[in-house]
């Protein structure tokens, strides 16, 4: 196959679920549009939410989801040999996601709570990056069905990929989405990394900060300028918790 | 010849979440038949302790990848009913619109993407993509709409943004609900070649009684609602939802199980249409009987069926709705909501059945105490029956391994299995 007249390869793609929602793999299968160009520049192996095909043989493994159990340990160690790029797919696979609100708990209380005495076995939350090498993490909850699209199409022509460096609150920017703080909302779209198109804000909800950290976060002045805003420490130490993505909270 | 069999599905493949099936089969008699939920548990009632308000449905979402709009809608009923909060007309028809577009994704990723493959007696849908083009497109072009409709309604299809508490936080610009509503009429030709093709599908013929529950259609065939029912006669308000689910735990699954009259229960789309469908569109009762579907029916593989009948109701559904939203004047989009210590019950029918969300909250409108009831928690037990059963009836028959795991597979499928979910 070439594409601007460049020979490029067809990597053998596996897809791997942990810990998760499965949110982020579905998002292979909403780009409805491109769909099946883009199973036409891969080999799809191994895809357990939507094949029964058992494949070892891949060269790309998508990891989705966090790791809360000794067997995903294992699991993930097995990937690893195999596979010679691991891409962390999602927020809980690159910081452990919304799961990691867990871990503020005492987990054997947290476990009596839920099942009574017929606990299960359950470990405190980590990211995939925690357990074994990543050599590529694509946040979000769920991941933008467009920068996969476009981090996909880097792999296929072996180009490397750089996430934006600037925050959420350019691309608001950028759509003429009025600014949500003008309406009275907090958001985090000035400190986290942008990349999404920023859809949460073009729908009327600030932005929770799914994606993580923008690079060079500047947390002071973002605390003091929400602050003058009206919007306390607290308020927004929660929502930098969310997803994970603040250094701080990890 | 007496045959002897041991099959170990380890995490079903075609299915939300991680589960397996194990069967042993000694000289022609059944040994063991289990279904077993192994999914990782996430703990989701404890982690939205002390939690504010207004972040409860943006963290429940999270439970579900294909239906976080139904867990969006339960969260925000509960905390509305907790508050003594009523949303405005025009934000409960676009929630309702939004429902409906989750419905047709669910549905349609479910029988054209993760069903149909074993109707072919193939591993994906990925080798028709050659053998049936003309199918594949239909069916990205179905899935598309679907995923298009919650974007433009919710604002994202998988995790939701504009659905809040109190209402919505915009009303979809009319052009563009114009447009999709051409695109939806247009939609029913192309469903019309999955119900055709629906029809050449050989639909095992295994029943088991059990006892359907689904949410009561009063006026409606029913979606978001406030009592339940069920074929035994069972009928109880949401409030009351914990006697309808009877949750319990067992060593062998990290999901929980549920009862009602009997050892199991079965709820999702079959059941709805068992108990409902009387208030389905002419046009999908049509539909119904074109695949020969008819209450009660108490085949679990015509789940598929009932899913198919319910897409046709979702998209005309949708369409009136539209053409309510497009005549409509109404600019209220939302109600200020006033926290108060209280608790609400959320029941909402999700794509694979009724799901229950239940919030205590302090003064501050903080969160004391959650609980979140799932539909395939639900169904989990009657899965189980099921497999049993059908196991024991083919085991006297001369099955071969292949088809034996074929079969259990497409019975487990068939409850369109959300195991992430019923684990969270």
């Amino acid at each position: 196959m070439k594409y601007l007249g460049m020979e490029h390869s067809t990597p053998r793609i596996a897809v791997f679920d942990f810990t998760c929602c499965e949110g982020c793999e579905l998002q292979f299968a909403n780009k409805e549009e491109t769909l099946l160009d883009f199973l036409d520049a891969v080999d799809i192996v191994r895809f357990r939410e939507i094949s029964s095909e058992k494949g070892e043989d891949y060269n790309i493994a998508f990891i989705e989801g966090a790791v809360t159990r000794a067997d995903e340990i294992k699991r993930l160690q097995e990937i690893r040999k195999e596979a010679s790029v691991v891409v962390a797919l999602g927020s809980c696979a690159c910081f452990g996601g919304v799961n990691r609100l867990k871990n503020r708990f005492d987990l054997k209380a947290a476990n009596r709570e839920v099942y009574g005495i017929k606990t299960k076995d359950t470990l405190p939350v980590r990211s995939v990056g925690e357990i074994i090498t990543v050599d590529m993490e694509i946040p979000g909850c769920p991941v933008s069905k467009p920068e996969l699209e476009r981090i996909v199409r880097h792999l296929v022509m072996d180009l490397p990929f750089s996430f934006p460096a600037y925050p959420v609150c350019i691309e608001c920017k950028r759509r003429f989405t009025v600014c949500l703080y003008l309406l009275g909302q907090l958001c985090l779209g000035p400190i986290t990394r942008g990349g999404c198109d920023a859809p949460c804000p073009a729908s009327g909800l600030g932005c929770w900060g799914c994606r993580g950290s923008a690079p060079d976060l500047n947390r002071e002045g973002f605390f003091d300028a929400a602050g003058e805003l009206g919007f306390d420490t607290e308020e927004i130490e929660e929502r930098l918790e969310m997803f994970g993505g603040f250094e701080v909270f990890k | 010849m007496k045959k002897n069999i041991n099959l170990d599905i380890h995490h079903l493949a075609r299915v939300e979440g991680h589960g397996n099936i194990h069967i042993r089969i000694e000289g022609g008699e059944l040994k063991d038949a289990r279904w077993q939920v192994v999914e990782t548990p996430r703990f989701f009632e404890v982690m939205l302790k002390e939690k504010h308000y207004s972040t409860a449905a943006i963290l429940t979402a999270r439970i579900c990848g294909i239906c976080s709009i139904s867990h969006c809608l339960t969260s925000l009923e509960a905390t509305e009913r907790a508050f003594g909060i009523t949303v405005p007309e025009t934000a409960a028809r676009l929630r309702l619109l939004a429902k409906h577009g989750e419905t047709i994704q669910s549905h349609s990723l479910h029988l054209l993407f993760l069903a149909a493959p074993d109707f072919f007696r193939i591993p994906s849908v990925l080798p028709l993509i050659e053998e049936r083009p003309e199918l594949v497109a239909i069916a990205a072009r179905l899935k598309g709409l679907a995923n298009r409709l919650c974007d433009l309604v919710a604002g994202r299809t998988t995790h939701p943004v504009s659905l809040t508490p109190g209402g919505v936080t915009r009303m979809p610009d009319k052009r563009k609900l114009s447009d999709m509503r051409r695109e939806l009429d247009a939609s029913l030709a192309d469903i019309q070649v999955v119900v055709e093709l629906f029809k050449t599908f050989d639909m095992p013929g295994f029943t088991r009684e059990t006892e359907f529950v689904s949410l009561k259609g009063e006026t409606d065939y029913p979606f978001i609602g406030s009592r339940m029912i069920s074929t035994d006669g069972v009928e109880k308000p949401a409030a009351d939802y914990k006697e309808m689910t009877n949750e319990y735990v067992d060593r062998d699954n990290t999901s929980k199980l549920c009862r009602l009259s009997r050892d199991s229960m079965a709820v999702g789309a079959l059941a709805r249409f068992n108990n409902n469908h009387g208030h389905l569109h002419p046009r999908a009762l049509e539909v119904a009987e074109e695949l020969g579907l008819k209450p009660v029916s108490f085949n679990p593989f015509e789940n598929n069926s009932a899913q198919l009948v319910e897409w046709v109701h979702c998209t005309h559904g949708a369409i009136g709705l539209i053409d309510e939203l497009v005549d409509s004047d109404s600019v209220e989009l939302i109600t200020e909501v006033e926290p108060r210590a209280g608790t609400g019950v959320g029941a909402v029918e999700a794509p694979r059945g009724i799901l229950y969300h239940e919030y205590e909250y302090d003064d501050r409108g903080r969160v004391v105490k959650a609980n979140c009831v799932i539909p395939t928690t639900q169904n989990n037990a009657n899965i189980h029956h099921d497999l049993k059963n059908l196991v024991k009836e083919y085991a006297k028959k001369d099955v071969t391994e292949q088809d034996l795991e074929l079969l259990a597979s497409m019975l487990v499928r068939s409850y369109d299995p959300c195991i992430s979910c019923s684990v969270h």
